[in-house]
């Protein structure tokens, strides 16, 4: 929080930097950072709420352990991705944007991520895996979990 | 005080070639995004590893430069000066070339492309079809150099053009250079550059700006990152002489946050700016004072559009609002503002170094230059392509792109993103440029083109745009939030077999409305998707609403998955890959989908051996006659 604090400006054009350096940290906004940001740049609350309610980079939620974000680009829409996102949402049991009740496992979705060749695209933390197909979900959705005998950091 | 003029720039460029003329080879490592996903960047490392090893640095350089545009073959590695082109290099590869074409100077016939069409090796990278059709100008440097070494842009003449502009010319000629080169923005509406730039000059402000559109919303198209990821400078040069052109003093780089790379390698080449004196105050020397910072986005994709972007800046929703003012009147912060898209400002170098009249010697007759279109889908090679203006469809798509992927019969291509439209394949003679491609209902857009098959569902396509920019719209004009919805459940409905006689006519109206009464670009061209494929597909829409079918087998309402018994050899692959136990069947018996428990994820169809391929798709009354046999109603568990 303390860094935060140092950068904050006294000035509008400072929001979205501020917001996107507090998800980085935090995984998302936490409440008490809305308030801060609101005394120290002079900006009512709701008006902060409004900005990070309308961009997408902001979740007002933590994510799960892991991110698993597939392209909807058109490229892999084409190729087949809304079959691997249905897999993926059967699987996991949770909508786009959603996490999973263990907390594990967040979904997203995501437009083009320059790998048209490849498509369609899964990307689990961040590894790319190209050419789905929807067998290949569950393989994915076991090597993110943790291993037997490793239980989860946050426990 | 700057210690750098122009001077010493061209002293540093003198020095930095003629050290790179003693150094003999250098294996440069496209180090795009699309390799990225390939694992380049091990491949780069195990290169310098293997180098260091065999003590060859100093007469060896090993290269990670920005993108070659040819992603369907990547990790792509090319040993220069030869231009010996090697593809989809493996880790277990790097030994042999750099003792077989390192050493011996030999080439290894398996890592070089084979031309499908005449089954030849080929070797160097500028005889490679893909590459040999196109005419680069803006990438032609993206594969030489290293984006976060300054020093490869100074070397291959970089920062050439603002010595010239700073010390050679005044402002007003170097717009009236812009204005005849007839370059128009990359961005999508074809703005003639050089007028939006004296608009802006002659508004009066003694504080202007300059701005790099990098947003790149288009879902398909990856230009714009490739560039500013590639060869950052050539797009930060352009900025420069634009707003010593219209006299600006501050200027930003508007980045989608999808783009991590570009940002990184954004911010380390504006730093390096800094320090060779290219950026700050007086630069090179000159009495001339001008710096740019980076904004990320976070992820909006009505914040391409100029007006919204600029309410991003200021830190607010990125609302777009109504036009005029023009920001070149009034933009950020009430200030005036020039706004041109990447493409664009990396044209502005080569304009400046080369002339006017050679730009405007490329291209037709309304659109001058070259343009990047990402070309992707259901096509052979994937990637960036750079072609003069007025180059016909067909050439891009078979000439360059090698034709569509699996022999199958080509369909359609979609250009213009979410405001664009499909085009069909009689009208693949097509010359593009920004009036054909609008007058076919299209767009030129960013230039995404995307390749469709005979297994591409037109309705399906015209929804996912619609869905796309539905959950796009910004809500603030009532035609755009409702009118986008409304579009989008009638197609949902048509998709699932629900349509009514009546949803097109609906359709039709609807799109009009949209187009005509929304606030910006997106609702005003949102409708294009339906109305292009409405245009040219409309037996589409008919077949889906009138008898169920969906002719290109997507819609997974319309469809079902069906095991041929005379085909079917009962090997129980299928069923172990269902993932719901929907098949039923012993080893060497014919297996059997039920229907009932079946979710047409398609894994049967995947895994079902193609000697074999005895799952099949069907739709319409065939379907109907299948569901009606009553062993496919229910199996015996
Ligand atoms: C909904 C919408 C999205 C847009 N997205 C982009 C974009 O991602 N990149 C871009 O350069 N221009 C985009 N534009 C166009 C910009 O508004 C603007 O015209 C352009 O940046 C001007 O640059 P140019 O003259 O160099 O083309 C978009 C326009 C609309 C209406
Ligand atoms: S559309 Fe998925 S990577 Fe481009």
């Amino acid at each position: 929080m303390e860094r935060e604090r140092k950068e904050f400006m006294v000035d509008q054009r400072e929001l979205i930097h501020i917001l996107h350096e507090v998800q980085n940290h935090y995984g998302y906004i936490p409440p008490q950072a809305i308030s801060q940001i609101s005394r120290k740049l002079r900006i009512s609350e709701s008006e902060i709420f409004g900005v990070l309610t309308f961009y997408k980079a902001f979740t007002l939620h933590p994510r799960g352990e892991h991110l698993i974000t597939i392209c909807m680009g058109t490229a892999c829409h084409v190729r087949g991705a809304p079959m691997i996102l249905d897999e993926f949402k059967r699987k996991l049991g949770v909508e786009p944007g959603e996490t999973t009740g263990d907390n594990q496992f967040t979904l997203e979705t995501v437009n083009c991520v320059g790998a048209c060749a490849l498509g369609p695209i899964a990307i689990g933390d961040g590894e790319y895996h190209g050419q789905m197909k929807t067998r290949d979900v569950d393989k994915i959705i076991e090597d993110l979990k943790p291993k037997k005998g490793k239980s989860a950091k946050n426990e | 005080m700057n210690e750098f003029n122009a001077t010493h720039l061209d002293k540093i460029r003198d020095e930095i070639s003629d050290s790179r003329k003693k150094q003999k080879t250098c294996i440069t490592i496209c180090g795009g995004t699309g390799c990225h996903a390939y694992g380049c960047l091990k491949v780069a490392e195990a290169f310098k590893e293997e180098i260091r090893k065999q003590k060859l640095q100093d007469s060896v350089e090993v290269r990670t430069t920005g993108c070659h545009g040819f992603c369907e073959r990547g990790p792509i590695v090319v040993i220069q000066p030869e231009g010996i082109f090697y593809q989809r290099i493996k880790l277990s590869d790097i030994n042999e070339v750099i003792s077989e074409t390192i050493i011996n100077k030999k080439v290894i016939n398996r890592l070089l492309y084979v031309d499908p069409r005449t089954n030849k090796e080929i070797i160097l990278e500028k005889d490679v079809p893909f590459y040999k059709k196109q005419k680069r100008i803006v990438f032609s440097n993206n594969g030489f150099i290293d984006p976060t070494d300054i020093r490869d842009y100074i070397a291959l003449g970089g920062y050439r053009a603002l010595t010239k502009i700073l010390f050679d010319m005044t402002s007003e000629e170097v717009i009236e250079e812009i204005k005849a080169s007839g370059l128009r923005g990359r961005g999508g509406a074809g703005f003639l550059t050089g007028k939006k730039w004296e608009i802006c000059r002659e508004s009066n402000s003694h504080l202007k700006y300059v701005i790099c559109n990098a947003d790149e919303g288009d879902p398909g198209a990856y230009m714009d990152r490739s560039l500013l990821e590639g060869n950052p400078h050539s797009v930060i040069e352009g900025m420069i002489i634009g707003a010593y052109a219209i006299g600006a003093s501050e200027g930003f780089i508007y980045v989608r946050m999808e783009y991590p790379l570009a940002v990184k390698n954004v911010t380390i080449a504006l730093e390096q700016a800094r320090k060779f004196g290219l950026l700050g105050k007086s630069i090179l020397g000159s009495e001339f004072q001008f710096d740019i910072h980076i904004f990320k986005g976070a992820g909006a994709f009505v914040s391409g559009e100029e007006t919204s972007l600029m309410a991003s800046i200021e830190g607010r929703r990125a609302f777009p609002r109504q036009r005029p003012p023009f920001p070149a009147q009034e933009g950020l912060w009430g200030k005036p503002t020039n706004i041109n898209n990447v493409e664009t400002w990396a044209n502005v170098p080569y304009i400046i170094n080369n002339g006017a009249e050679w730009y405007s010697g490329i291209g037709t007759k309304g659109s001058k230059g070259t343009k990047i279109f990402s070309l992707v889908g259901k096509i052979n090679n994937t990637g960036l392509v750079e072609v003069p203006m007025g180059m016909t469809l067909k050439e891009i798509i078979y000439a360059i792109g090698g034709g569509v992927k699996n022999h199958k019969k080509f369909k359609a291509v979609q250009t213009g993103g979410p405001s664009g439209g499909c085009i069909p394949a009689d009208m693949l003679d097509l010359p593009i440029d920004f009036e054909t491609l609008t007058k076919a209902g299209s767009m030129m857009g960013s230039g995404g083109m995307i390749v469709m098959d005979e297994d591409t569902c037109m309705v399906d396509v015209a929804r996912y745009f619609l869905d796309f920019t539905q959950q796009e719209s910004c809500g603030k004009c009532v035609p755009c939030r409702i009118g986008t919805r409304q579009l989008v459940e009638i197609l949902t409905r048509i998709t699932k077999g629900e349509g009514q006689e009546e949803d097109i006519d609906r359709l039709e109206d609807l799109a009009r409305t949209i187009k005509a009464g929304s606030l910006c670009g997106l609702g005003q061209t949102a409708p294009n998707p339906v109305l292009t494929t409405l245009r040219y597909f409309k037996d589409e829409y008919e077949a889906h609403i009138r008898d169920k079918n969906c002719p290109a087998l997507v819609c997974k309402e319309l469809i079902i998955y069906h095991i041929e018994p005379q085909k079917c050899v009962g090997c129980l692959l299928c069923l172990k890959n269902c993932p719901v136990e929907a098949i039923s069947g012993e080893r060497k018996k014919v297996h059997v989908i039920d229907q009932d428990l079946c979710i047409k994820c398609g894994a049967c169809f995947d895994v079902c051996p193609p000697k074999v391929q005895a799952v099949s798709k069907y739709t319409g009354k065939k379907r109907d006659r299948i569901l009606q046999k009553p062993s496919e109603k229910r199996v015996q568990k």
